[in-house]
């Protein structure tokens, strides 16, 4: 394990951006999200970021391919893929298990180029959560906020910031900067991870009904009356959506620009009503049906072809930020009979 | 420096080599690659995502048979912006194309040696035609071939020339053709799909394939459950939203399959275990 002081970590950062793109939680106007970091950025590590990491590896933007004509002739080139290494720092234990839900996405039958390189070249600097929030939940889904993973795990205690590889990535990246580290022993993190799990057993939302969900529950639960009641609160918005780290929908657009036509892709949501809408209509013409979608997916369609992985990480998101205070929370706890 | 590799997500450049007007809203395209090959081997039943770039992109199914090694053909019904603009092309233009996609019909397993009975209306006839083709290809390998097809008018008949004069000519194989209601000019069948298929009465020793509108395929399954069959024996296709086409978009989801990479085709039994939203 080897440590650095939190007064030295701006020369971690620099040293880092000297060498690659390096994104990490910022604040600007109050609002805490990844970005990209430059000398000077008002970095903070001790709040969760309103928006997921997901950005990291599957942008809300991304260039799929470009087309030109020439007369009739039509040119196709595909969007470049990342192919330089960078850094995300400071990713919580529930965005981390996230990135290995959308794996099983992108990287799983067809391959996902775009998403591939991306996660190729991204190198995870975990941190532990050292205050698990009240909205949070991750450990029905078996994270463990002090045991963060990703390729180099990290923890800030006692004045410093202590970091330890997990992968072989992890300790190559370790190795570049070791001249700023110091050794130490994990006696402090121990301690800290003691801390974490004591507060962690105290969260109100820890001892959800999962066993009520599941890839065989689709009968179940599907033509349940509850739905009526919980998606008629749901205003539609999206929020949800945008902020949860697992959501994996995407549209897919063309856009004419001087020289020709890009085609890109962004999440989209399948709470949206044109979500599913062809030229004859849309199979989902309900709100209730497309507010359940998105709760069936995470909690049955999921793990049906997941071997039982939930697509949620609890990261609690979703309940900090629905403006009506309907959530998956609400959904299994009305659900799953645990009211 | 992009890399060589393309995506899955990222077309090949195709052209238009034929443009057949079959309907009022109804064309056939004949479609090959930039090097005037295939662009790809398919199966009877699956699809591709085809686009004119700046409008948009979606499925079709494959209507021509694998056996035609020359080129694909899609038929296309106009009824929405990008298909409007794939009515405009000409021969010689460029379009692109990415496929195969999807589960195919199991032509060379479970219907193997059957005796097979098609029932279409109006553009359902597109995938079915694949299959029908492909089955008149390897004419020994099945039994007694049944196609029983329906449109609105006679006008909304499509493929009605090769059903007509070259299927309904081909030994064991019969052709039934129906239209929605009487014209002065028609001398065939008129009446609803599922009507006729109760007024031919076919036993239930053959494999039924389903394709058309949903309210057609419900009421033709309905029939053929009361003619005898099981639902192990009827196969459909179902059509959804898509964008990818490859089971990530999200948009074919219904229960725990996606219909662009787990169907189109599905056996009626497995649809059974489907959410009703499609």
């Amino acid at each position: 394990m080897k440590k650095l002081a939190l007064s030295n970590l701006n020369s971690l950062y620099n040293a880092i951006n000297d060498k690659m793109k390096l994104y990490l939680p910022i604040e600007n106007n109050g609002a805490v999200n990844f970005g990209e970091y430059s000398d000077g950025a008002n970095v903070n590590l001790n709040k969760m970021t309103i928006k997921s990491a997901k950005d990291a590896f599957f942008p809300q933007c991304e260039d799929l391919s470009n087309f030109k004509k020439e007369g009739k002739h039509i040119i196709v080139e595909q969007g470049e893929l990342v192919s330089e290494n960078f850094v995300i720092f400071g990713v919580r234990a529930c965005d981390v298990r996230a990135f290995h839900i959308l794996d099983t996405v992108f990287l799983e039958g067809y391959l996902d180029t775009f998403y591939e390189a991306r996660r190729k070249h991204g190198i995870v600097i975990s941190l532990s959560c050292n205050k698990p929030e009240e909205s949070c939940f991750c450990s029905n889904f078996g994270i463990d906020p002090a045991e963060p993973k990703g390729d180099v795990e990290s923890y800030i205690t006692d004045g410093y910031m202590y970091f330890n590889p997990v992968t072989q990535k992890g300790a190559e990246f370790m190795a570049q900067f070791d001249s700023l580290f110091e050794n130490s022993d994990d006696k402090a993190v121990k301690e800290l991870q003691v801390k974490i799990g004591d507060i962690v057993g105290k969260l109100p939302l820890s001892n959800l009904p999962l066993n009520e969900f599941g890839g065989d529950k689709l009968d179940a639960l599907f033509n349940r009356p509850e739905w009526q009641g919980l998606s008629e609160s749901c205003i539609g918005c999206g929020t949800c959506t945008y902020v949860c780290p697992t959501c994996q929908c995407y549209d897919v657009k063309d856009y004419k620009t001087n020289t020709g036509v890009k085609r890109f892709r962004c999440w989209d949501s399948c709470m949206r009503k044109d979500f599913t809408m062809m030229a004859h209509g849309t199979n989902r013409p309900s709100h209730l049906q497309r507010f359940r979608q998105r709760f069936m997916h995470k909690l049955v369609y999921h793990p049906a072809n997941h071997n039982g992985e939930f697509s949620c990480v609890g990261c609690g998101r979703c309940v900090a930020k629905c403006p009506v205070s309907m959530n998956i929370v609400k959904v299994m706890k009305t659900l799953g009979g645990n009211k | 420096m992009s890399e060589i590799i393309k995506d899955e997500l990222v077309p090949h450049v195709a052209k238009v080599i034929s443009v057949r007007t079959d309907t009022n809203d109804v064309k056939t395209f004949g479609v090959v690659g930039i090097d005037g090959g295939i662009m790809f081997d398919h199966r009877p039943g699956q699809c591709a995502m085809v686009s004119i770039p700046g409008v948009g992109e979606a499925m079709f199914s494959i209507t021509s048979s694998p056996t035609n090694n020359q080129f694909k053909e899609f038929s296309i019904k106009r009824c929405g912006i990008l298909t409007e603009a794939i009515h405009q092309l000409e021969v010689g233009d460029e379009i692109t194309v990415r496929g195969p996609y999807g589960k195919p019909f199991p032509v060379d397993d479970a219907f193997a040696k059957k005796n097979l009975l098609f029932i279409a209306g109006g553009i359902g006839i597109a995938p079915l035609r694949s299959v029908i083709n492909y089955v008149r290809a390897n004419r020994d390998n099945y039994g007694h071939v049944d196609v029983l097809y329906g449109a609105r008018s006679s006008g909304d008949l499509v493929d009605y020339e090769e059903m007509t004069k070259e299927w309904a000519n081909d030994k064991d194989f019969n052709v039934y053709v129906t239209i929605d209601r009487p014209e002065d000019s028609w001398g065939g069948h008129v009446g609803f799909v599922p009507a006729y298929l109760k007024e031919l009465a076919f036993d239930n020793n053959r494999t039924a394939v389903i394709c058309g509108p949903p309210i057609m395929i419900k009421f033709v399954l309905q029939g053929l459950i009361e003619m005898g069959f099981d639902k192990t024996q009827v196969y459909t296709t179902l059509e959804l939203k898509m964008k990818c086409g490859i089971g990530k978009c999200g948009r074919c989801n219904i229960g725990s399959k996606f219909v662009c990479k787990d169907g189109p085709v599905f056996r009626c039994d497995e649809i059974d275990e489907l959410p009703n939203e499609y």
